[in-house]
């Protein structure tokens, strides 16, 4: 099913290299994305590598965050290939990423998965935000909005990519296309 | 077409591709262990019926490795889980923890096993899958749900990368080695200086490496980004190749004009022992301006520094000294273990070397503390340890504790910091 497209709400704001080990520390990787409550666990340890300077991320009650947006700046999710890093923010409940670049294989998980929507700003953000603030992201007019002020920043279309963001992951995209059957 | 696109051609079906191309491409290989199979099998199942067969039982590889020596429960369900996996598909492939087929980490193990051959493409759910580069494959790492997808098609929906070409010349001295060039390149171009391209290695130095070293290189590719590493097969390649497997492969390798996006020249004659400071691979600094860093611990290990040259470097070095800080080895693989007491340097067999050292008890082989692990993982840190590790990354957090610090180096640099307690450049000692 294709994803809503219109997100709103506060912003979790990061830096450059937000690597794999940051948004999801290895001794989590013994949960298995595929088993719910283990999926859910996930969420409540998205982002549990930063330093303790940083806000929790998920600090809902529940497990999840009230961030649906995270801003970062270049090369986000570097490092592992762990499906983990995106299945935890998305399992949060996170719906967006809107960083300036991305590692590739965070920016594939995030894709197949369809569990976050991997955005690209046109400028950075970091500084343009700070965490807590409201914004709106808009993926078919390719805008991240502060609702503060209304100042409305541009990203990057979505390429070649987009029909697989579109269906929703890569199973769908695969079935829609008739790849693969049912 | 560069080694990468003519791969990429053969495999889809495809006469010419050219970067940016999106395109299906046949698996030659899936690789995956503990850590990622289970979700990978999870949604194989989730999406193509409980009662789904894998797309060809002789194309996957199941390597656990990651959480082996461990009391976490899950860890050892999750190895459980492939256990059952491969009882129900029936995959010859298998090499299971606690049994003689045990190797240790997959990206030593897949190699010497025979499983990487020349022309192929290999996927894995390990950013370090771009090891495999080293023997003329197209290798790289994947997610669970590509990996599922694979299981079930055979296929992968691929974009063809953009090459940058590497090209290092000269002889390489005595005091460097492979890690050093990948941590010189990767210092130079950023931890995203090769996003989503090939890095392909050149040169007469690269000729002249073994294909372990080769394999360093490549393995540390995705530490600049790069979607695969890949260097061409040549004799010593098809004579590793040869001695572990009978299986047919076709080589491939670039046109001499093909187009790259960018070049980089290297004279490695010229080049200096470096660390890459923490946090990042690309952090670079030459060890002899790293003097005044005290360390607490050393990690000689994983699928970047835990190869039987990387312990015959480090032997070299420590062979008749002492060291004065924890030293911690850990074998990559069992055959990497054997071969600490088969090699010898002047009548010493390097685990002799090691013990006369004064080491930690050698751990038997699997990925360890290189990416931290559950909290009872051998050598993972838990405090402030300011460590030199042969590893891949120094992340915070990274080798377990966030307030570690990780510097990056050669079997060598590691070796003399060892003995020193500081970081030190292999030619101090």
């Amino acid at each position: 099913m294709p994803k809503e497209t219109l997100i709103r709400g506060p912003v979790y704001v990061l830096e450059d290299n937000i690597d794999t080990d940051l948004l999801i520390p290895a001794c989590y990787l013994n949960l298995v994305p595929t088993i719910p409550e283990e999926y859910r666990k996930l969420g409540s340890y998205a982002l549990a590598g930063l330093p303790e300077t940083f806000p929790k991320f998920a600090s809902n009650a529940d497990g999840t965050t009230p961030y649906p947006i995270v801003i970062g700046g270049r090369n986000f999710g570097c490092g592992s290939s762990r499906e983990h890093a995106p299945i935890a923010l998305g399992a949060a409940g996170a719906k967006a990423v809107v960083a300036q670049s991305y590692a590739r294989i965070f920016f594939r998980n995030s894709v197949a998965t369809g569990e976050v929507f991997p955005l690209e700003s046109e400028t950075r953000l970091c500084g343009e935000f700070k965490t807590g603030d409201l914004a709106e992201v808009d993926i078919p007019k390719n805008t991240i909005t502060r609702l503060a002020d209304g100042k409305v920043f541009a990203l990057k279309p979505v390429g070649a990519v987009a029909p697989v963001i579109a269906a929703g992951g890569m199973f769908a995209y695969a079935r829609e296309i008739g790849m693969i059957k049912r | 077409m560069t080694i990468t696109e003519k791969i990429l051609a053969r495999e889809s079906g495809a006469k010419l591709v050219s970067p940016g191309d999106n395109i299906w491409a046949k698996c030659g290989m899936l690789l995956t262990h503990d850590v990622c199979g289970p979700g990978t099998i999870g949604i194989f199942h989730r999406e193509f019926g409980k009662d789904a067969k894998v797309f060809d039982r002789e194309k996957i590889v199941i390597l656990p490795d990651h959480y082996i020596y461990t009391a976490d429960e899950k860890a050892h369900r999750n190895v459980d889980t492939l256990r059952a996996f491969v009882k129900e598909q029936g995959l010859p492939y298998f090499y299971d923890p606690g049994t003689a087929s045990y190797c240790g980490v997959c990206h030593v193990a897949l190699p010497e096993l025979g499983h990487v051959r020349p022309g192929e493409t290999i996927f894995g759910t390990d950013s370090h899958t771009c090891t495999h580069g080293a023997l003329g494959a197209f290798a790289t790492g994947i997610g669970n749900t590509d990996a599922g997808f694979i299981m079930g098609t055979g296929k992968l929906l691929v974009k063809v990368p953009t090459t940058l070409r590497f090209v290092l010349d000269g002889e390489l001295p005595s005091y460097l080695s492979a890690k050093d060039l990948i941590l010189h390149i990767i210092g130079d171009i950023g931890v995203d200086g090769a996003t989503y391209c090939a890095m392909e290695f050149t040169g007469s130095a690269i000729d002249a490496l073994s294909i372990e070293e080769r394999c360093t290189i490549c393995n540390m590719a995705v530490e600049a980004g790069a979607k695969n590493g890949i260097i061409a097969p040549d004799q010593k390649t098809f004579d590793y190749v040869r001695a572990r497997t009978a299986k047919p492969f076709e080589p491939l390798y670039s046109d001499p004009d093909a187009k790259v996006a960018a070049e980089y020249r290297y004279d490695v004659s010229k080049l200096e022992p470096v660390v890459a400071k923490p946090h990042l691979p690309d952090n670079k600094a030459l060890a002899r301006d790293c003097r005044g860093v005290k360390i607490d611990q050393v990690y000689i290990g994983s699928c970047t520094g835990g190869k039987l040259e990387d312990f015959v470097m480090a032997a070299k070095i420590m062979k008749g000294r002492k060291v004065a800080v924890r030293t911690l080895l850990v074998p990559a693989t069992r055959q990497v273990e054997q071969g600490l007491a088969d090699t010898q340097i002047g009548g010493q067999s390097l685990r002799a070397i090691f013990e006369a050292a004064g080491v930690e008890p050698i751990a038997p082989p699997s990925c360890a503390a290189c990416l931290g692990g559950p909290v009872d993982t051998f050598g993972r840190t838990h405090g402030h340890e300011v460590v030199v590790s042969t590893t891949n990354r120094n992340f915070i957090g990274r080798m377990g504790s966030k307030d570690s610090q990780v510097y990056l180096a050669s079997p060598y640099t590691a070796a003399a910091s060892a003995l020193t307690g500081h970081i030190t450049d292999p030619r101090d000692v």
